[in-house]
């Protein structure tokens, strides 16, 4: 603790140790959570269905990151397993981890409601409506991620606009216009499964599950410059979000204008939100459980929820993937894993603090 | 200038009109009571005192400034709103909620300067509420999140403070504390405005009432003067009598005013309510003098604050 006081950083961020409020605390754990994520990725990189030694791993990857040393002594099969499938497959999962649950973090505190998931305004059912799409007609379309893509953040505009009546959106009604909305994206995916050819419907629904499977490099440079600053902005607006959690009319009392920052915290979360499900697929349950857990661990206050959530979804994701291609020779789909993993765990929270978190 | 000054509000929810002309002004230090019967528009006319509600006519002033071309992060410094109590779906801690009321004045991005706790602290002494801080908000009874609130509405150092109900759902010494609480804000120079629908608490406690029915004010000024016998006729149709018990004004149900003074032990009943009128003055004085230390003599109603039975069964 003593030694936490000396970081200049810390002080400058504005936390503080005094009157009680148990920042020093808190920082700790953010800084715990930190270090489990890297140890979970250094870990990860060393799974695999083809065995590689952890020293040749690691001779690997710092063969790329450091100007030094080169790829002489290294196979290039065990290079190609590495660099190009393992590495780029571990950060998307760390990468998609943190934008589901940050979003979750975000939508469960614009929502007032500790039950909410990212997927709550039909983002799910809009982006597999965009990939069954793109499969189904994959001669008209791009790609099945930039359809995904466009569908998951119409159907959020769609149920936003739909819900707005006298220039304010209220929760309850954006809510309905997200199930209705979902609702309708839904039944088109039901049409298009109905008349796809059988190699079209094997693929609209493995795309369903959702996985890590075509992870590549091309992938993290498109996320991770879009997701890193998102979550940043969601972070810096932690204490407002605190305040929008406690209702429109106090919000705005408190000076905090709750439809602009609504607007603003909904567009950026589903952003990234759309972004990671039209990647990867649908992944259940990480945005959901994520700002639960670190709920638990940290208490409510939003400006330790956001990087908490995030860091604890990277790794949660992650260790669920790195189970996904290892457990068995043949792949299981991750969002198997995550709901498998996850329900048990919101059966916990039900029975043991029910009331006391859901009220 | 008034503090506050309220011209000419009218409102419609579609074509039902719920303000039809409203006006009326504060000034500076004054605790003022809004009194009137259930559905008559007194939540609408603080919404749109509040610039919540942005579709109704009127002009609203408070400090001199029109509220309609404030902004929003502007307007939380002028003026304080204290909900009726209701629990949040997270549960933030009572020092947390407190902290909320610095939000205008928060700036940076993480963090929150000590210079803010220790307002925030400040403000859960003043009412004598430091053993709550470290408790869950949404695990505390109905007074207790009340007078968080009061808290946080002190902790926001605003010049104005409204209170939409602060005493409805609350027992009678709850009742009685949270107004001791507006006095002592009063006389730290803020001004209040308060809505109730207790007739004796307004006239027991307010410096100026203004009394509302069927969407206008009917009348407005100090309490002696407004709440007569003829002002609650003209509200509750022939339910109340007033009477006065030393220098303490009552309102009482009619038909228990009437049997005390016709049947015959009428007399001994009033000597009764006689002395319990001086008890009642001597209330007020106290009140109005030395809250601060009868506040903390006597903090919050309980001294172990009331968890509900789940939490302690886990």
């Amino acid at each position: 603790m003593e030694l936490l006081k000396q970081f200049d950083l810390v002080k400058r961020l504005g936390f503080d140790f005094e009157y009680g409020y148990s920042e020093g605390r808190k920082i700790l754990i953010l800084l715990a959570l930190m270090a489990l994520l890297i140890f979970a990725i250094g870990i990860a990189i060393t799974f695999g269905a083809y065995k590689i030694s952890i020293f040749d791993v690691y001779r690997i990857v710092l063969a790329h990151v450091s100007p030094f040393s080169d790829l002489s002594n290294v196979t290039k099969l065990h290079n190609t397993i590495v660099w190009e499938l393992r590495i780029p497959r571990v950060l998307l999962a760390v990468i998609v981890g943190t934008a589901l649950a940050t979003a979750g973090a975000v939508f469960q505190g614009c929502f007032r409601n500790p039950l909410v998931e990212p997927y709550i305004l039909g983002i799910s059912s809009g982006a597999a409506f965009g990939a069954a799409m793109g499969i189904v007609f994959s001669d008209f379309l791009l790609s099945v991620q930039l359809s995904a893509f466009i569908f998951g953040a119409l159907a959020v505009a769609m149920a936003y606009f739909l819900a707005r009546v006298r220039q304010e959106t209220p929760i309850v009604t954006l809510i309905l216009a997200g199930v209705i909305i979902g609702s309708i994206f839904s039944a088109m995916v039901s049409i298009l499964k109905y008349i796809a050819s059988d190699a079209a419907l094997r693929e609209i629904v493995f795309w369903l599950m959702g996985g890590f499977y075509y992870a590549t490099w091309n992938d993290v440079f498109l996320l991770a410059p879009i997701i890193i600053p998102c979550f940043l902005v969601m972070w810096a607006l932690g204490w407002k979000l605190n305040i929008l959690s406690m209702g429109d009319d106090e919000a705005r009392a408190l000076g905090v204008n709750p439809e602009k920052y609504k607007f603003v915290l909904i567009t950026l979360a589903t952003l990234v939100t759309s972004l990671a499900v039209s990647t990867v697929g649908i992944i259940a349950w990480v945005g959901l459980m994520m700002p639960h857990a670190t709920r638990m661990m940290l208490g409510p206050d939003h400006r330790y929820v956001i990087p908490a959530a995030a860091m604890l979804g990277g790794s949660y994701l992650l260790v669920c993937d790195t189970m996904a291609r290892t457990l068995t020779s043949a792949e299981i789909p991750v969002g198997i894993i995550t709901s498998i993993l996850g329900a048990p765990y919101l059966f916990y929270l039900l029975r043991t603090r029910g009331k006391a978190m859901l009220g | 200038m008034p503090m506050l000054e309220v011209r000419d509000l009218h409102f419609n929810y579609g074509k039902t009109p719920i303000l039809k002309g409203v006006s009326f002004e504060v000034d500076e230090g004054k605790l003022c009571g809004l009194f009137g019967p259930n559905g008559c528009g007194k939540t609408t006319l603080f919404k749109c005192c509040l610039n919540f509600l942005r579709s109704c006519s009127g002009s609203v002033f408070m400090d001199g400034k029109d509220v309609r071309s404030l902004r929003v992060e502007d307007m939380a410094k002028i003026v304080a709103y204290v909900p009726q109590e209701h629990k949040p779906p997270f549960p933030y801690l009572a020092k947390e909620v407190v902290l909320m009321g610095r939000t205008p004045r928060l700036n940076g991005f993480f963090g929150i300067s000590r210079e803010n706790k220790r307002k925030a602290a400040d403000a859960l002494e003043l009412l004598g509420l430091t053993e709550l801080a470290d408790y869950p908000y949404n695990q505390l009874s109905g007074g207790q999140r009340q007078m968080i609130l009061m808290a946080r509405a002190i902790a926001q150092e605003t010049k104005l403070m409204f209170l939409d109900e602060p005493t409805s759902a609350l027992d009678f010494s709850n009742q009685i504390r949270i107004w001791r609480i507006m006095r002592l804000v009063a006389e730290r120079g803020v001004t209040i405005l308060a809505c109730s629908h207790d007739p004796n608490h307004v006239s027991w406690f307010c410096d100026k009432v203004v009394v509302m029915k069927d969407n206008r004010i009917i009348k407005e000024g100090s309490s002696q003067r407004v709440i007569t016998e003829s002002t609650m006729d003209e509200i509750y149709q022939d339910m109340c009598a007033v009477r006065n018990f030393g220098r303490t004004r009552m309102v009482l149900p009619r038909d228990v005013a009437l049997r005390n003074e016709t049947e015959g032990f009428g007399e001994s009943t009033l000597c009764g309510l006689h002395a319990g009128g001086a008890r009642a003055d001597r209330f007020l004085e106290g009140a109005s003098g030395q809250q601060l230390k009868t506040l903390q003599e006597h903090p919050c109603s309980t001294s172990r604050p009331a968890i509900e039975t789940s939490v302690q069964n886990r």
